[in-house]
């Protein structure tokens, strides 16, 4: 029973806060546009006071830390069936380490774009600040970053689920291995993609230099 | 979404059970299991099987109870080991598996008592995977009240035994019954439990508890034709669920007589094409060679039901699955060496084959 009134009681105490949080946007919005500042609340402005640099190493966190999750997560869908079909037969053990490899090609993919892109850093020293080729390489790299890191992410998922399908196969009828194999194949095509367009969006971006 | 996080818990023994099913005996090995001419053959051709081990330290005239028993025993070590090795979705849904073995042996428990036989045969009896710790007690209940405040209370089955408690004394009748709504309540419960699991698990274990609900409502309605079981109580025996709920239940509870019962089950696609060879008249083992009961056709198609489940993967219909087949195959083995211990070779092909 005591779970039963913990749960209404926080259920209760979230509901609350939002309706204070919701209350509290609606004051602070009247308040700005009928005291004649409504330009204030200006999503643009805010975009467009991000320092480059933000955007840049947001895209690289972005690239390298999905591709991660991406492989990790693959390798351990794959892996797990792996372990528990080669109980019965161990034979499958080392042939289905392509599958885990294939899934960590996904994480090295992710490294080499994180380099690539930070290579495009430099300190800027100009007294009057960034350039607009700047704000582009800044959003180039966000984008490029974030396209390379969805994609491996989804890669290895993908290539994670035939691994493991793979795997359970190939445990049952040592003929399936190399037809799940080739499917696999064209699943872990899926993060070249995102490579070859992360480097297309960032080709024409130059490293950053400040107004000079 | 579910291929993405199903391994996180339960890849491994997901692995394992499809070893598991790979280990099943199959029809080449039957071949060769009813060409055997002694037990002692039989024996030599099992050590090729997953039963090797099992079997190996028996004394050579091995009888048939012995050969069943070890069998099981292989059954229940590799059960044992996908639970202990099970986290927590994964060991609720194998809990969920082992309640219905609970409900045989607290069956089985009360009959012995009533015929007064000695606990410790009894308890020996049992199926080891139904096995829970206040099982022993049941032996010196005698209401069905007493039954279910000193034991059953605190066992997973107590919330299956709400519907029994209006029976008053335990004789044969009133066992049959508590035993057909025990089964009935956890059917049910199982069922709601594998829908909450949500897909594919759902879809894949819907057709075969269905398919089981359909047996159970056939079986009661055969077996209680010239008892003293009232066609009212007899409607509130099967389980609400099933292809045959609840419009063919409906005209089940009110049929007098076996032609009856398979002009309804012939209204269903599948039934009909089931009910084609089939002597209805015996339900208890056939008389010639080749006569099939309506029992063997509900146990192949549910091999078949089973089989299909290993068509897909990331889902928790595996397991069940493979005990049930499991299962078929000690019938299958220990029929085989019945009719080979009893000289009875004209049968033996009477199994119902797997893989």
């Amino acid at each position: 029973m005591g779970a039963v009134y913990s749960y209404s009681y926080s259920s209760y105490a979230r509901n609350l806060l939002g309706a204070t949080i919701a209350s509290l946007a609606v004051w602070a919005g009247l308040y700005l546009l009928l005291t004649g500042r409504g330009e204030r609340f200006n999503v643009g402005g805010y975009l467009l006071r991000i320092s480059p640099y933000m955007w840049a190493l947001y895209g690289i966190s972005f690239c390298i830390g999905l591709s991660v999750v991406g492989a990790a997560w693959g390798i351990f869908i794959a892996g797990s069936s792996i372990l528990g079909g080669a109980v019965r037969t161990p034979r499958i053990a080392t042939k289905n380490l392509i599958s885990i490899i294939f899934c960590e090609v996904v994480a090295i993919y992710g490294v080499i774009m994180a380099i690539v892109f930070s290579a495009k850093i430099q300190a800027v020293n100009s007294s009057s600040g960034f350039s607009r080729s700047d704000y582009y390489t800044g959003f180039s790299l966000f984008w490029g970053g974030l396209a390379v890191g969805l994609s491996n992410l989804i890669c290895g998922l993908a290539v994670g689920i035939t691994g493991s399908n793979a795997a359970v196969a190939d445990a049952h009828d040592q003929q399936l291995f190399v037809k799940i194999l080739v499917i696999e194949i064209f699943g872990s095509v899926i993060g070249l993609f995102g490579l070859i367009v992360g480097l297309l969006v960032t080709g024409k971006a130059e490293d950053f230099a400040g107004v000079i | 979404m579910n291929e993405i996080y199903f391994n996180a818990y339960a890849g491994y023994l997901e692995g394992v059970v499809r070893g598991y099913r790979d280990g099943l005996i199959t029809a080449p090995q039957y071949l060769n299991l009813t060409q055997c001419e002694t037990m002692d053959d039989l024996k030599l051709q099992l050590a090729t099987t997953d039963y090797a081990s099992f079997l190996q330290n028996e004394p050579s005239p091995m009888s048939t109870s012995t050969l069943s028993a070890r069998c099981t025993d292989a059954l229940v070590a590799e059960f044992q080991y996908l639970q202990q090795n099970a986290a927590e979705p994964i060991s609720k849904f194998l809990d969920y598996i082992t309640y219905g073995y609970m409900i045989d042996n607290v069956i089985l428990l009360i009959t012995g008592t009533l015929h007064e036989r000695d606990t410790h045969d009894l308890l020996e009896k049992c199926h080891p995977l139904g096995f829970f710790d206040t099982m022993p007690a049941l032996c010196v209940a005698t209401t069905v009240q007493d039954l279910y405040s000193t034991v059953l209370v605190d066992s997973p089955l107590a919330g299956y035994f709400r519907e029994c408690l209006s029976a008053e004394d335990l004789n044969e009748l009133n066992i049959e019954i508590i035993r057909n709504t025990l089964h009935k309540a956890y059917l049910e419960d199982f069922y709601a439990y594998c829908q909450s699991l949500g897909e594919p698990t759902a879809s894949i274990m819907s057709d075969i508890l269905k398919l089981e609900a359909d047996r159970r409502t056939v079986n009661i309605t055969i077996n209680s034709f010239g008892t003293e079981l009232s066609k009212d109580d007899r409607a509130k025996l099967y389980p609400r669920l099933g292809n045959m709920y609840p419009e063919a239940q409906t005209r089940l509870a009110r049929v007098d007589d076996i032609d009856q019962v398979k002009a309804i089950l012939e209204q269903y696609s599948e039934y009909k094409a089931m009910l084609v060879g089939v002597s209805l008249g015996a339900s208890s083992g056939g008389t010639g060679a080749n006569d099939v009961t309506l029992e063997d056709r509900f146990f192949a198609r549910e091999v078949q039901f089973n089989k299909d489940s290993f068509e897909q993967q990331f889902h928790y219909g595996v397991f069940y699955s493979w005990l049930r087949l499991k299962e078929q195959e000690i019938r299958n083995v220990v029929w085989v060496a019945e009719c080979i211990s009893q000289q009875q070779k004209d049968k033996i092909n009477n199994y119902t084959s797997i893989y």
